[in-house]
């Protein structure tokens, strides 16, 4: 067997870079393979750590009975959540016991969040404290998140300046009117505007986010006017759009873009928008297919080569190849119909949960498709789910179920390999999106395992 | 799986005249044409399952009678209702299928909500790329990761090419649309796709039946698009006059002529020909110089190290004989990828019939496929099995590997190289990994396999596509988009530290070249050289 390494980290996403970079920092030898390239791309590029801490227990007992599948008879009531939280760090202890935050300790979070910093460096923000920050997203909410790109610092909504928000009508994910409008909704403590401007529209009406930033990053000429000249020369007629209280009217002092602006020179492009604009720029965090999720993809990995790991997209890991004495030695990858055996004196399963397909799920039963891992679940399908969309979802905390080294357990809380860590979406225990913890989770758990199978493999 | 039928004027067979509902394992029978009839391969089913009548349930699983004695009475005589419903959802098989398996059985009045399971409401059997259409879920990935669509807003993107063009051309009268000829082929899509959806293939088929229904066969772009595709033919005649050939493709007027007349970009430089093919001195030298019935390769060489770069070949031949490999050079063909790329499927297939056979043979000997050409692997390993049905095809598939690859899993070559000692004169590379090889999970291979060895200092230019995609920087109107695509990768090339550059595949090695002027050399070559081989 000619593949090897002291570390095999399996998955692509923000959990396996950690996980990767922090066994290699132990001083260990690490291969990170991954079946695609990595889905950072469809992230926004907040790194939340815990936003809010959601009731696990409804308003009132829930109706017997399977889920009605909507009809409403008798709905689920459930508490608002608690937050958004000013520091992230006093929730851990109010979540559910299971949660990763209170199997791993509040300690790896920091640790976790520390190392991010490191391998992110000036391009993010808000490394400087514990508190949340409070970030605008593309629909117009604001998100309670511990690091941002240093492109959305102008737009906090914690900042008391007049913000203008600019939107253009072929992006049809975001309508800058209702963001500003919901902003105000939400009680911002400063004025906004809303205001679609003509610049996408030299484009085809579906031309794409890449298209976009790309004639950013190279100033190409639009009719004529380079890129940049001329979506400042759109923007600028709207720099007293912003009305305040008393009816007076302000100029802006910040102005808020889609992120699509520049994707290799994204700084560049913001500094000479600024310059034009005499305002500073910003970017509002979208969804995919997002830049600044590709640009911390791009980022991360870049780190993964300077940190020496050796790292392959394309295939993907579908078994244990051969284990002995409760521990795996090696996992067979899929080349292309043929498998080729993988050996490690550690494993690290970083490959996401049910959207990411590390965990996989059909009408019988929810798996963990690459070393068949214990999944607690309900036996009966109804029990996966309750009625209301943003109650307590039982499906959401779905995973593996790991110890204090982040082994996945079996059914009897032993772990299931010696030598096995979990990190990230394929970790059950978090609901990640009421809580707004899911890149804390997979920085915490990542650090974690990745640590605890460098000692492994050091043995 | 949608294939090609064995017989190339295999009719569509949508199974309106398809009384038996008879089909061989999901492929078209030949002759048994129904609407479709006569349409010539690539042909898909016109209808998917999608226009199945759904089978109406209430919530307490009752079926209206009526339904059910429709669908029986229908299924028993393939009276005229049948007819009717075939015309529309495919056969009679499907319609009565439909209903046994909502209502538990066709001869069961009753119905038994125990056996009614919504997922059984569409029959099974071939679903062609339905369930690869299912399976997006819109993430544009893809779309994200298209190095066209990044410079050509004309350009829909992969998801409109793959899934949501191929729900389009499921009905009668929708044409496909023209943008399909600016895909370069890259297959970045599938490397990208969360979800696996068959992206590469949808576009190889939707492309193959725009060239077949749509395309003026007598147009300049068809026939320049067949010549490039056909590469192998030219190059196999321009080989047995080498040095005129190379002086005569390149020679000013002639290549001003050739853009105005046949739109071939006159900026490029055809690539230089060999006074030697691969495949001469391969003979001239006797074969194999090592013999061993135990560790056996047949070296798919495809046309570039054939005709242009027989130092590639002949790098491969002396490194696996220093392992003691017996090298096994099989006769063959194109491995069909600028043919898939310019839609001329039946070209392809005619390559591939002779590939199959030769290869399928040398593997009944022992040996596992080899190929030096990461487009060539991942011809014989994906598109092949995706795109043709041809006898042996999955076990040529399970055994092709790419040249590295194969020693990277077989040898210990991280070993072997550290006994070497490294080179003896520092040398620095520029390394571009080509997109073909991301798919086969190959991008990183050279850079990781030289890194620790003395002597070589290898930069990885980052992961941009070069641009030239096999022909489609070739041609003329594709040219400066071709050239803007690659505008990153030479930008990195010059401010790598090498002034030679690195990469597995022939035209991403002709593309670095025309954009920084660096020789280029394929990681075997280096291979050779650090392992004294």
């Amino acid at each position: 067997m000619a593949i090897t390494s002291d570390v095999l980290v399996i998955g692509g996403g923000l959990a396996a870079v950690t996980a990767a970079v922090s066994a290699a920092r132990e001083g260990a030898d690490v291969r990170l393979v991954s079946h695609k390239a990595s889905t950072l791309r469809q992230a926004s590029g907040l790194i939340d750590a815990l936003g809010y801490v959601p009731a696990t227990e409804p308003a009132k007992p829930l109706r017997d009975g399977p889920p009605t599948a909507g009809r409403n008879l008798d709905p689920d009531e459930w508490p608002d959540p608690e937050g958004p939280l000013a520091d992230p760090f006093d929730g851990i202890d109010r979540l559910p016991e299971s949660h990763p935050y209170r199997v791993v300790g509040g300690e790896a979070l920091r640790d976790g969040l520390d190392l991010f910093d490191d391998l992110a460096g000036d391009a993010y923000r808000g490394g400087h404290t514990d508190r949340n920050a409070l970030v605008p997203t593309f629909g117009g909410a604001v998100k309670p998140t511990a690091r941002y790109p240093a492109a959305a610092e102008a737009g906090l909504a914690s900042d008391d300046r007049p913000m203008l928000v600019v939107g253009f009508r072929s992006l049809t994910e975001y309508d800058a009117r209702a963001f500003a409008g919901r902003l105000e909704a939400a009680g911002v403590p400063f004025d906004v505007a809303g205001a679609e401007v003509e610049f996408a529209e030299a484009f085809r009406a579906d031309a794409k986010i890449t298209r976009l930033a790309k004639a950013l990053d190279h100033d190409e000429a639009i009719d004529g006017t380079p890129a940049r000249e001329a979506l400042a020369k759109a923007v600028s007629p709207h720099l007293h759009d912003v009305v305040d209280g008393d009816g007076g009217v302000d100029r802006v002092e910040r102005v808020g873009f889609p992120a699509f602006l520049g994707d290799d020179e994204g700084e560049e492009v913001r500094e000479e928008l600024a310059d034009r604009l005499g305002a500073d720029v910003f970017e509002i965090p979208m969804g995919p297919p997002s830049l600044p999720g590709l640009r911390l993809e791009d980022r991360l990995f870049d780190a993964l080569d300077a940190e020496g790991v050796r790292f392959e997209t394309g295939n993907p890991v579908v078994g244990v190849e051969s284990a002995a004495d409760g521990r795996v030695e090696a996992v067979a990858v899929d080349r292309k119909g043929r498998t080729a055996p993988y050996g490690a004196d550690a494993f690290v399963l970083a490959t996401g949960g049910l959207v990411g397909k590390g965990l996989d799920s059909d009408r019988e039963g929810v798996r963990e498709p690459v070393f068949d891992l214990y999944v607690d679940q309900p036996d009966d399908r109804y029990e996966w789910f309750v009625d209301d969309a943003f109650g307590d979802q039982p499906y959401a905390r779905f995973g593996v179920r790991p110890d204090e080294r982040c082994r996945p357990t079996d059914a009897d809380g032993e772990a299931q390999y010696e030598n096995v860590f979990a990190a990230g979406g394929v970790v059950g225990g978090a609901d990640a999106a009421r809580e707004k913890s899911a890149s804390g989770v997979s920085l915490a758990t990542g650090l974690e395992a990745g640590r605890q199978a460098a000692t492994e493999a050091n043995q | 799986m949608t294939r090609h039928t064995e017989d190339d004027d295999a009719g569509d067979a949508n199974g309106a005249n398809d009384r038996s509902g008879d089909r061989e394992g999901g492929r078209e029978n030949p002759g048994r044409g129904g609407c479709g009839c006569g349409e010539p391969a690539p042909g898909v089913p016109q209808a998917g399952r999608d226009e199945q009548p759904s089978v109406f349930v209430t919530d307490g699983g009752d079926v209206p009678e009526a339904d059910v004695t429709d669908d029986r009475d229908a299924a028993r005589t393939g009276g005229e209702s049948t007819a009717d419903r075939a015309a529309t959802d495919g056969g009679v098989e499907s319609a009565s299928g439909g209903t046994e398996s909502a209502t538990g059985g066709t001869d069961s009045a009753e119905l038994d909500p125990e056996a009614y399971d919504p997922v059984d409401v569409f029959p099974g059997g071939d679903l062609d790329l339905r369930e690869g259409a299912d399976s997006c879920y819109k993430c544009t990935s893809c779309d994200t990761s298209c190095p066209v669509a990044e410079v050509d807003d004309e350009f829909p993107g992969p998801k409109f090419q793959g899934p949501e063009q191929w729900r389009l051309k499921r009905k009668e009268d929708h044409d496909i649309d023209e943008s399909i000829t600016s895909c370069s082929n890259c297959m970045r899509c599938d490397d990208a796709c969360p979800s696996s959806v068959p992206l590469s293939q949808m576009h190889n088929e939707a492309r193959g039946q725009y060239v077949e229904r749509q395309m003026e066969k007598l147009s300049v772009e068809y026939i320049r698009n067949r010549i490039l595709a056909n590469y192998r033919t030219s190059a196999s005649l321009a080989s047995m006059f080498p040095r005129t050939a190379s002086f005569a493709m390149n020679f000013g007027p002639a290549r001003w002529a050739m853009e105005k007349v046949m739109g071939i970009p006159k900026e490029r430089d055809f690539p230089e020909f060999a006074t030697e093919t691969f495949r001469e001195w391969w003979k001239a030298r006797g074969g194999a110089n090592v013999e061993n019935s135990d560790k056996r390769v047949a070296y798919f060489h495809g046309c570039y190290s054939n005709y242009n770069t027989p130092e590639v070949g002949k790098a491969l031949v002396s490194v696996y004989e220093h392992f003691g490999y017996e090298v096994m050079v099989p006769p063959q063909k194109c491995s069909g990828t600028p043919m898939f790329a310019n839609g001329m499927l039946k070209d392809a297939r005619r390559h591939a019939e002779t590939n199959v056979e030769n290869l399928v043979e040398a593997i009944g000997e022992g040996a596992d496929v080899i190929a030096s050409c990461t487009s060539c692997s991942l011809s014989l390993r994906q598109e092949y099995p995706e795109l043709f049905d041809l006898h042996g095809i999955e076990d040529l598939a399970e055994h092709t590997f790419e040249a590295l690859e194969y020693l990277r899993i077989h040898e210990n070559l991280e070993g072997e190289l550290d006994a070497a000692g490294g080179l003896d004169d520092e040398r620095a590379f520029a390394y571009h990994a080509p997109c073909h090889a991301r798919n086969q999970g190959l991008s990183r291979q050279a850079v990781e396999t030289f890194r620790d060895v003395d002597g070589v200092r290898m930069e990885d230019v980052g992961d941009s596509c070069s641009g030239i995609s096999g022909t489609y920087g070739w041609k003329e109107e594709k040219y400066e988009k071709s050239m803007e695509i690659g505008a990153e990768m030479f930008e990195h090339m010059e401010d790598a530290e090498g002034e030679v550059g690195m990469t597995e595949c022939p035209t991403c090695a002709m593309q670095m070249e025309h954009g920084t002027g660096y020789e280029i050399e394929h990681p075997l070559q280096l291979l050779e050289e650090a392992l004294d081989a």
